[in-house]
């Protein structure tokens, strides 16, 4: 019987990403999981993923824009003209990655209960979760966009694909550090805590809400480099330069060299995080049966 | 005969880690390492195993000797720590039924997310899905979230998408005490057919009458040893000799 039977092979020994790939049917059907569970019970529903970045933004707009002067106005010439959509749009944008890093990092504990019993790929559920993340975000993109429409935007094909770039820089980015802190998760609970600082200070470290040349003017063009270096700080300046700027007279600008050098580098560091992510997974997830 | 289950010289052990925070970790490495972090102990001592295609083997021992950890491994939920587990073909495991079920998920909801999770493709729950619901008598309520299900329908519906997965290599844990009895019987037939078919069974429960009448080879584990191997009939004796 069974002709030509396969070889004899080493089980649990996974192809990393390249599993997540081949097994895309369970991916799709987790996200779905996902997505139907996370606001089971709740009256709103998926509206909460409108709401919750909605006042969001209303309280940093009237916090930084109005109070602390950020946005520019006939009294205030030294602000960012157009405040309202600049800080959206990078808030949408921060918002995926928060999300995103956030889930991944507890996805290997929270499904512990798997893991312990059946083999798949555990990368699937990192990568779920940024998934899931980039559904809830798609329709705070529609919103930016219609914002933008309505304060006069006219991107051009390349700034529609600094966009593109910027998101895929900031996905890379989340599934790389959600693979590290995932497996790190599962041998010291801290890793879910230092998770959530490290977001806290990424919504502060990348100009979200202030202007980039506060960072050179303050801080000289030495740390100025190295907060370049960022990919998150990249992502969030290609956004601006796609959705803000195009709505604005141009004169405010972009930081030099954006899409020449800045973009190319964050998508490398990005791709490395990815690489440096996936590698200590593959060395931590032949104990997480054991150790969950 | 090609072998299906290769595992030779297999060693496991289990770290009983007493601590789970950086803080103690650090504290421990600064102070040279002083004492073990970690107690272990041994879950698999050179464990050596083979198993030819088609047939059905029990794993057999008290609680704690290693039966639950040699299954696990040879899933490939777990590795070990030396020596080599080999498997051929697809291995899938009716390992604790409704592992991967949603309380919050409809029925039909849950066979498709549990046929994935154990390895089918979506043509292939399509086409067994009837028969998957059928098996499992759960009729109308296929649609209704499980969380309303009775457990005797839970568990019925977990075991048949597993049974529905056809795989080369059967893992069995514990699962036998499913449902009602005439549920009970089913299942037992159901295997008895599988393994009928051809397909390689390896069996773990403590309830040794339903064992004997399903394998034909039994396996004694004993403190992650394997103390004897032979005809199921002779490993049932030894086991109920070694309680009394």
């Amino acid at each position: 019987m069974s002709t030509g039977a396969p070889a004899l092979i080493r089980p649990g020994l996974g192809g990393g990403l390249g599993d997540v790939v081949r097994a895309r049917f369970l991916l799709k059907l987790l996200v779905r999981k996902e997505l139907k569970v996370r606001y089971r019970g709740s009256v709103l529903g998926l509206l909460w993923s409108y709401v919750k970045p909605g006042v969001q933004f209303v309280v940093f707009y009237v916090a930084l824009g109005v109070f602390l002067g950020l946005e520019q106005s006939p009294t205030n010439k030294g602000g960012l003209p157009n405040y309202a959509v600049y800080l959206f749009s990078g808030i949408v944008l921060i918002n995926f990655f928060t999300e995103s890093l956030g889930n991944a990092a507890r996805s290997i504990v929270g499904n512990g209960g798997l893991i312990k019993k059946i083999y798949l790929p555990r990368e699937l559920f990192p990568v779920a979760s940024v998934w899931v993340s980039a559904v809830h975000f798609f329709p705070q993109l529609v919103i930016l966009v219609l914002a933008c429409f309505l304060t006069g935007w006219h991107p051009t094909l390349l700034q529609l694909a600094s966009a593109g770039a910027g998101f895929v820089i900031v996905a890379l980015l989340a599934t790389g550090l959600g693979l590290l802190f995932g497996a790190a998760n599962v041998y010291f609970r801290d890793s879910e805590n230092f998770v959530d600082m490290l977001l806290m200070i990424a919504t502060w470290a990348s100009p979200v809400m202030y202007s980039f040349t506060m960072v050179q003017e303050k801080l000289g063009n030495a740390w100025y480099t190295l907060y370049q270096v960022n990919p998150l700080t990249v992502g969030v300046e290609a956004f601006h330069f796609a959705f803000w700027l195009p709505t604005t007279d141009g004169s405010a600008g972009i930081p030099p060299h954006l899409l020449s050098f800045w973009i190319p580098i964050a998508l490398l560091v990005s791709i490395a995080v990815l690489v440096l992510g996936q590698l200590t997974f593959r060395r931590l997830e032949g104990r997480f049966a054991q150790e969950l | 005969m090609p072998t299906a289950i290769e595992v030779t010289n297999v060693n496991k052990q289990f770290v009983l880690r007493h601590t789970r925070s950086i803080k103690e970790a650090f504290i421990w490495l600064i102070k040279g390492r002083k004492g073990d972090l970690s107690e272990k102990f041994h879950a698999l001592r050179d464990v050596c195993l083979e198993v030819r295609q088609g047939e059905t083997v029990a794993l057999l021992g008290f609680n704690g000797s290693g039966k639950s950890t040699l299954l696990k491994h040879i899933s490939g939920v777990m590795l070990p720590d030396s020596g080599s587990v080999r498997t051929r073909g697809r291995v899938a495991g009716l390992i604790e039924v409704g592992a991967g079920f949603h309380q919050d998920l409809s029925g039909r909801e849950n066979v498709y997310l549990n046929g994935a999770i154990l390895g089918m493709t979506e043509a292939q729950i399509n086409n067994r899905f009837a028969s998957i619901v059928d098996f499992a008598e759960i009729g109308h309520f296929i649609d209704t979230e499980v969380k309303f299900y009775s457990s005797g329908m839970y568990l019925r519906l977990a075991f048949a998408v597993a049974v529905h997965t056809d795989p080369d290599v059967f893992l069995v844990d514990e699962i036998l005490a499913v449902g009602d009895e005439p549920f009970q019987k089913k299942c037992i037939l159901k295997i008895k057919e599988l393994a009928a078919a051809g397909k390689t069974l390896v069996v773990v429960s403590h309830d040794l009458d339903v064992v004997a009448k399903i394998c034909e080879r039994g396996v004694l584990l004993d403190h992650g040893s394997v103390t004897f191997d032979g005809s199921i009939d002779d490993a049932v004796a030894r086991l109920r000799s070694a309680a009394v």
